[in-house]
């Protein structure tokens, strides 16, 4: 069962048993939908961006498997206090590690990277990756005010 | 609890499993327990074999040649109707238009006879059990032509509410359209109630037998209905199979669908005569090779002793769904009186496709979804399901392997 243990590791099961900054976010300025067709994942992600650019708070609510909803709790106690451009360089290197293309120039903290490592096991599970990636899309379009809902397939 | 197969007459399932290849893997590390065939069943070696010999050695395409290969292949391809004929108790071997599954078979009805024969205002009544496939198309007619589409809803079970279906029923049906089995749930619908109930108020009936007819013999004659769709693929067959069983005159009567070769007489640029049934509904070249397969499964299926089989089914069914209600914290979605082939569940606190994934580390294949049916998952208030599903190959075994693999869920998120 090494394989499960590395998908399903503790800090995975506890941020999706105990989702951290679930709900809405009263203040938010920045609002984003995303919905997986295949699993019926959904999540809603809002954003308070202050004028100098830096994401003071970051709120998830929605509904789907463990892998989504640890991702979504994870992401969002990672992007606060982070400026658009260095939340969107983090997203890029874990896209790049979970589906095996480049990994994209940036500075990222080794930190940062540290926290999101235990979700890299999707990268064994092609079906699960999705599950993985549908809170960040969702939280760059809601940067990026995008009014359609991001969908995944 | 007793792990001993019921002792079935006439029936060897260890002896008839040799006859599925793939069933002999791993997956995984872990024996293969596979409980997807609703999606799609597993090949016998007949099927395999038959691809293997038509393309090696009698290949060519069909209805065109002089030429030997090409006359074998038409004689091999045109065949599989007398065997569907004699399989399903048909009258008249033309009467099988060749699709490329259930969902195929549906839209051409859509297509071609409601086109023709319904009108705006006309009603098309189907139940709350359909999958996708038997929703789309008439919503897609109703929005062509104004047809209105209507509902007959199931209780909490998974059982139609008869009453409630009947009070649907009325002059202004002019189609009744519904599953023999829930692929979902896996209720079995009363067809031959709901048949006559159709005809009595002057409606057709066509039943999506996607899930039907793998699991009982369908005697179409007596059943009486007009139309019966179903897939060759989940009926031991290859993919890309399946027919449209409709009555002769119905079928004469509707117009082509698609257009193309093989579905015409004669074509001028002023004018073309189409071709009788059931070449007028199979325009360009058709799927050779896999009807042909699909031939070698119901030449296969027809030497089954199905009573053995159905009993057979049963008691893994039966067996499965007291292994799965003994867990805490499962729930069965779907528990109608008359059930085939279907377990669907739920466990507390973990989503479907988490199940998934962690049942496939152990070798068991499962589908995690909504199962192409979103309103019965609404009507559940599921989001989807984990679905466990059978077919003549599947154990007791393969049920304790299913519990234990749920328990090692329950064990990762204790």
């Amino acid at each position: 069962m090494s394989d499960l243990r590395d998908l399903y590791q503790e800090v995975i099961l506890d941020h999706s048993k105990k989702p951290r900054n679930f709900g809405p976010l009263d203040a938010a300025n920045h609002e984003a939908k995303g919905h997986n067709p295949l699993c019926g994942d959904r999540v809603t992600v809002f954003l308070q961006v202050g004028d100098n650019g830096l994401v003071n708070d970051a709120h998830f609510q929605g509904s789907g498997c463990a892998i989504s909803m640890a991702s979504a709790s994870l992401m969002t106690e990672l992007v606060k206090g982070k400026t658009e451009a260095e939340a969107k360089a983090l997203f890029g290197k874990f896209h790049a590690i979970v589906t095996g293309e480049d990994e994209p120039a940036g500075d990222v903290s080794a930190d940062d990277m540290d926290r999101l490592e235990p979700l890299t096991g999707v990268k064994e599970f092609p079906m699960r990756v999705k599950c993985a990636t549908l809170p960040w899309h969702t939280f760059v379009a809601a940067i990026d005010d995008k009014k359609t809902p991001v969908v995944t397939e | 609890m007793n792990t001993k197969p019921a002792i079935i007459p006439n029936f060897d399932v260890e002896a008839l499993r040799q006859e599925f290849p793939i069933l002999a893997r791993e997956i995984n590390g872990k024996p293969l327990v596979f409980l997807d065939s609703a999606a799609s069943a597993q090949k016998p070696r007949v099927v395999l074999e038959s691809l293997r010999k038509t393309y090696e050695e009698e290949y060519a395409n069909v209805h065109r040649g002089v030429y030997w290969l090409s006359a074998t292949a038409t004689k091999n391809y045109e065949g599989v109707r007398k065997k569907l004929k004699s399989y399903f108790n048909a009258k008249d071997e033309r009467e099988f238009v060749f699709t490329k599954g259930t969902t195929e078979g549906i839209n051409l009805v859509a297509q071609s006879w409601g086109r023709a024969f319904l009108k705006s205002g006309d009603e098309v009544l189907i139940t709350a059990l359909e999958h996708h496939s038997n929703i789309v198309p008439w919503q897609m007619l109703r929005d062509q032509i104004g047809i209105k589409l209507v509902v007959a809803p199931i209780d909490s079970n998974g059982n139609l509410i008869w009453a409630e279906f009947e009070k649907r029923l009325s002059a202004k049906t002019k189609l009744v359209s519904v599953a023999h089995v829930s692929n979902a749930l896996g209720t079995i619908l009363p067809i031959e109630k709901i048949v006559r109930a159709g005809h009595a108020v002057g409606a057709k009936v066509l039943i999506d037998g996607a899930q039907g007819a793998p699991h009982a013999r369908v005697d179409l004659r007596a059943l009486d209905a007009d139309f019966y769709a179903f897939s060759g693929h989940k009926l031991y067959g290859p993919t890309g199979t399946g027919a449209l069983w409709g009555k002769k005159a119905l079928l004469d009567a509707m117009p082509p669908w698609q257009g193309g070769g093989d579905m015409i007489k004669s074509v001028s640029f002023e004018k073309t005569d189409y071709a009788d049934v059931p070449a007028k509904f199979e325009a360009g070249t058709p799927n050779i090779a896999d009807v042909i397969a699909m031939g070698a499964a119901i030449d296969w299926l027809a030497a089954l002793p199905w009573d053995a089989i159905e009993a057979h089914e049963a008691d893994v069914l039966a067996y499965g769904t007291a292994q799965l209600k003994a867990i805490p914290g499962l729930r069965l979605i779907g528990e109608a009186d008359h059930k085939a082939g279907v377990m669907s569940f739920v466990l507390e606190g973990v989503h479907p496709h988490d199940i998934g994934t962690i049942l496939d580390q152990q070798g068991v294949s499962v589908r995690a979804g909504n199962h192409c049916a979103e309103p019965v998952m609404e009507f559940f208030g599921v989001p989807g399901t984990a679905r466990a599903s059978l077919g003549m190959y599947s154990t007791r075994a393969d049920m304790d392997a299913l519990a234990a693999a749920i328990r090692k869920v329950q064990e990762i998120f204790a």
